[in-house]
């Protein structure tokens, strides 16, 4: 196998070459692939209306985790007319641009949850994961009755702000400040949430499981699942299909 | 450099290359030099055990 | 005397740092968790302080042969028997999920049974315990026959096996319990990745100190598969899992990278734990088990180099048709695409050398039933292979994608090539570790085979049918122009192909059994089966051995 340009046989009897030629060839496709998404500016195109999650709304998305919800249902409707239709607008890059991690799933077995938000009532999302047969009698999904029994014990909140703060979520210090304050407020009628709004525009503060005396993990669940989705304004956001006149209306 | 300069590129000089590169190795695994050491590292696996010192090692 | 005070105090003192983290922990999972680290290490310090050898007692429970001191074959004797136990775990649990899909009541109602739960209990018990246990097993076996070499530091190959059972613990109790980081294969939470960071790296210096020390000059290719995946996984895993903990006395963790970034990152991880998990680490044991048990050389060792090249350069690009029509940059699509076609090609390679490896043999299909797995083994590599580069195209991907298609194709893949040829490579093992004449029972392996097979078989062609099913369905628009079908009609009409699905996996499931019975009866020395033989076709030993002069280069 010898040659004058290349002689394999040297790889076949040296194993410190062979593991540096073979980490070489396996990370030549990473970082042409993956490198260029850090810093070519218009892989995420700018939106209005994104903000990072409320306390509550985080505290909500970590049980969706917890759960495995993303086994079956996905978070990103892709540019077709019929899931446009089922779901709405398609997803965008920007929407999921404080998702650590992200969500977007890689299964069907239950419908996009992408823009969920707002669709039904809180009655009936808590109807549906108390018993989701209860609703829709062809569903196969797990029943999730316990959620609305149990407290939320999301522990310290300003922690989990302070590890997302680290990670590059813009939380400002008041946010982490009041994490726990906030928590609470989001999901109690009576509190004032006008600074909680200033903050987290957009954000719905009302009892979500129907049981206000409780503050339980079907709170959290339903804060979450009625904002996926319902932060940009994705009509405004079109103005990049459209051209540039448009777009300045 | 935008997606449809890289597509056109795809499209000619980086096709040529590619079926280039096909080709070349195709016809490497055919070149008769070298015959020897591959038969004889291919038949490796079936040479009686031998003794050595690294065996006690 | 004092190396023994020294070591007991040592896992005393894990114990006891396991324990307080126990106390101090911000959430029950992770007190879980350290409860069990402290009741291993205070087990480890028992077990170090007692003068009894309890490791000679376990040995004889599972008749180990004394050890020769040529090879360290004890490790690879427990990897085998670890194989066995996690492939029926895995299966068990797939085949439990299936059946939840097809009776949402098996859910039984608590947050620990539920699917999405136990789902990633499948996927990680199959892949990491089942392939991986058979990964390291058959990579220490290999290594030290190719290399004519004593494993390199005996006792660190036994951390490499016990840690990674631990690992595998802390990962299925951790997702029953709802611990997990929420991406596909990579869910362990930031303390059981790191705890792998260490098994891993331990792993790659037993691995390559064997190969440094080796008295052969030449290095087989097996090895080079081997070592190219143990690299792989470790860049992989370190860089997908890197994250930031809330708490050092928590479970609890964020993935550094958010959004686009991080699917692609954990596509590109994704998409390589089958690329070099599944398929390298595989076609090195096909370059070793595949010509042992035909008793002739690889096809073709040249092709074997170019294989070996052309697949570890092109897999790790091939990540982005994972992310079809999704928010992903239009470019890094076509590239994922590109690349995923392409790879059909060395695929295709190493399909043909492990199966015209048998040329001039082909009888042993017929009278060897190893011999046959491992042939189906190749065929539905090469199956899977074709079917991929096709689902990665993306107009065949804006159908297949998001539906049971899918799940289909990882499973003619995973229960076909993976299974398939680690049975293969444990019915070549068993005999061989526990010096026994040969295996228990030939016919078993034989009704093992055909169980699997037909599993396999109902496995693909229901999901087939129901992936298509759901995606046609989906995006049906009447006359009307409406779309026909509501989500939940879609639901319903997937009942037929779930049942035919899990009776597939009761069949894998069955096969799997038998072989826990064959190879336990093996391992157990009991008398050989009393059975019609295998070999009923004329054999002439003279005549079946390689011949030199007529291998191509």
């Amino acid at each position: 196998m010898a040659s004058k340009f290349f002689d394999h046989g040297k790889l076949e009897r040296n194993v410190s070459l062979l593991a540096i030629a073979a980490l070489v060839t396996v990370a030549i496709g990473g970082i042409v692939e993956i490198a260029p998404l850090f810093w070519i500016d218009n892989t995420i195109e700018k939106v209005e209306g994104m903000r990072p999650y409320t306390p509550l709304e985080l505290a909500g998305r970590n049980i969706y985790i917890r759960e495995g919800c993303y086994n079956c249902h996905s978070q990103m409707i892709r540019p077709f007319r019929d899931e446009v239709e089922r779901y709405g607008h398609y997803s965008l890059a920007a929407e999921s641009m404080y998702d650590h991690p992200f969500q977007w799933g890689s299964k069907r077995t239950g419908p996009d949850l992408a823009r969920v938000g707002g669709r039904y009532s809180d009655e009936w999302h808590v109807q549906h994961l108390k018993d989701p047969r209860a609703v829709v009698p062809e569903s196969i999904m797990p029943t999730y009755a316990f959620l609305a029994e149990r407290e939320l014990k999301a522990g310290d909140m300003t922690g989990d702000l302070t590890a997302l703060t680290r990670v590059g979520v813009p939380y400002s210090k008041d946010d982490v400040a009041k994490a726990n304050e906030d928590l609470a407020a989001q999901a109690d009628p009576d509190a004032d949430t006008a600074d909680l709004l200033k903050r987290y525009p957009k954000a719905q503060v009302r009892d979500f499981d129907g049981d206000p005396a409780k503050l339980t993990e079907m709170d959290a669940l339903v804060a979450y699942l009625q904002m996926i989705g319902t932060l940009v304004d994705v009509d405004a956001a079109r103005p990049l299909e459209n051209g540039p006149q448009e777009g300045a209306r | 450099m935008s997606y449809d300069d890289l597509r056109h590129f795809a499209d000619s000089w980086g096709l040529v290359f590619m079926g280039l590169t096909y080709a070349v190795l195709i016809g490497w695994h055919f070149l008769p030099h070298g015959r020897g050491h591959s038969a004889r590292a291919a038949t490796m696996i079936f040479e009686p055990e031998s003794d050595t010192e690294a065996d006690h090692g | 005397m004092d190396k023994l005070v020294m070591r007991t105090g040592g896992w005393f003192a894990l114990a006891l740092v396991a324990f307080a983290a126990m106390l101090a922990a911000r959430d029950g999972g992770f007190a879980v968790h350290m409860g069990i680290v402290c009741a291993v290490a205070l087990g480890l310090a028992v077990f170090a302080m007692r003068s009894a050898d309890y490791g000679a007692y376990a040995r004889g429970l599972v008749k180990m042969p004394a050890d020769q001191g040529r090879y360290y074959d004890d490790v690879i004797r427990w990897g085998v028997i670890a194989t066995v136990f996690w492939g029926l775990a895995g299966f068990l649990a797939g085949l439990f999920i299936a059946l939840q899909l097809a009776f949402p009541a098996l859910n039984l109602g608590i947050e620990y049974t539920s699917f999405g739960r136990l789902r990633p209990l499948h996927t990680s018990a199959v892949i990491f315990a089942f392939g991986g246990n058979a990964l390291i097993a058959t990579s220490f076996y290999v290594v030290q026959r190719t290399c004519r070499a004593r494993l390199f530091m005996p006792k660190l190959a036994d951390f490499v096996f016990w840690g990674y059972q631990l690992f595998i613990i802390l990962a299925a109790t951790g997702y029953l319990m709802g611990i997990t980081e929420g991406r596909e294969y990579a869910e362990p939470e930031w303390y059981v990745d790191l705890w792998l960071t260490i098994v891993w790296v331990s792993y790659l210096v037993v691995f390559g100190g064997t190969i440094i020390k080796r008295s052969e000059p030449h290095i087989y290719v097996a090895n080079w598969f081997y070592l190219a995946f143990i690299l792989t996984i470790a860049m992989l895993h370190i860089v997908n899992n890197l994250s930031m903990p809330v708490s050092l006395l928590g479970s609890k963790s964020y993935s550094a990278f958010s959004g686009v970034q991080d699917a692609l990152t954990q596509w590109w991880y994704g998409h390589n734990a089958v690329g070099f998990f599944l398929t390298a680490g595989f076609l090195a044991m096909m370059y070793y088990f595949v010509p042992k048990q035909a008793e002739r050389p690889v096809y073709s060792y040249r092709l074997s180099i170019i294989h070996f090249w052309s697949l570890i350069f092109l897999y790790i690009w091939a990540g982005p048709h994972h992310l079809h029509y999704t928010a992903l940059p239009d470019w890094a699509q076509t590239l994922g695409m590109v690349f995923s076609v392409m790879l059909w090609m060395p695929s295709w390679g190493g399909m043909i050398n492990g199966l015209m490896t048998l040329n001039g043999a082909w009888d042993k299909i017929r009278t060897d039933p190893i011999i046959r797995m491992m042939v189906m083994a190749l065929a539905f590599y090469g199956m899977s292979t074709f079917e991929g580069p096709m689902m990665s195209v993306k107009a065949v991907n804006s159908l297949s994608h998001y539906t049971d298609w899918t799940i289909g194709h990882v499973h003619s893949g995973a229960l076909g090539w993976n299974g398939m040829i680690t049975f293969a490579a444990l019915y070549y093992l068993a005999p061989r570790l526990w010096k026994r004449e040969r295996l228990y029972s030939l016919r078993l392996v034989n009704w093992h085979f055909w169980l699997a097979t037909l599993g396999i078989v109902l496995y693909a062609a229901s999901m087939w049918v129901a992936g298509i099913m759901q995606g046609l369905m989906w995006r049906e628009y009447g006359s009307d122009g409406y779309l026909v079908y509501a989500f939940s009609e879609v639901v319903s009409a997937m009942l037929p192909m779930y049942l035919i699905r899990a009776a597939g996996g009761l069949l894998y499931l069955s096969g799997a059994i038998i072989m826990a019975w064959n190879i336990g009866m093996t391992i157990a020395g009991a008398p050989l089966r009393q059975e019609k033989p295998m070999h009923d076709a004329d054999y002439d030993a003279a005549a079946d051995r390689p011949l030199p002069a007529a291998q191509p280069a």
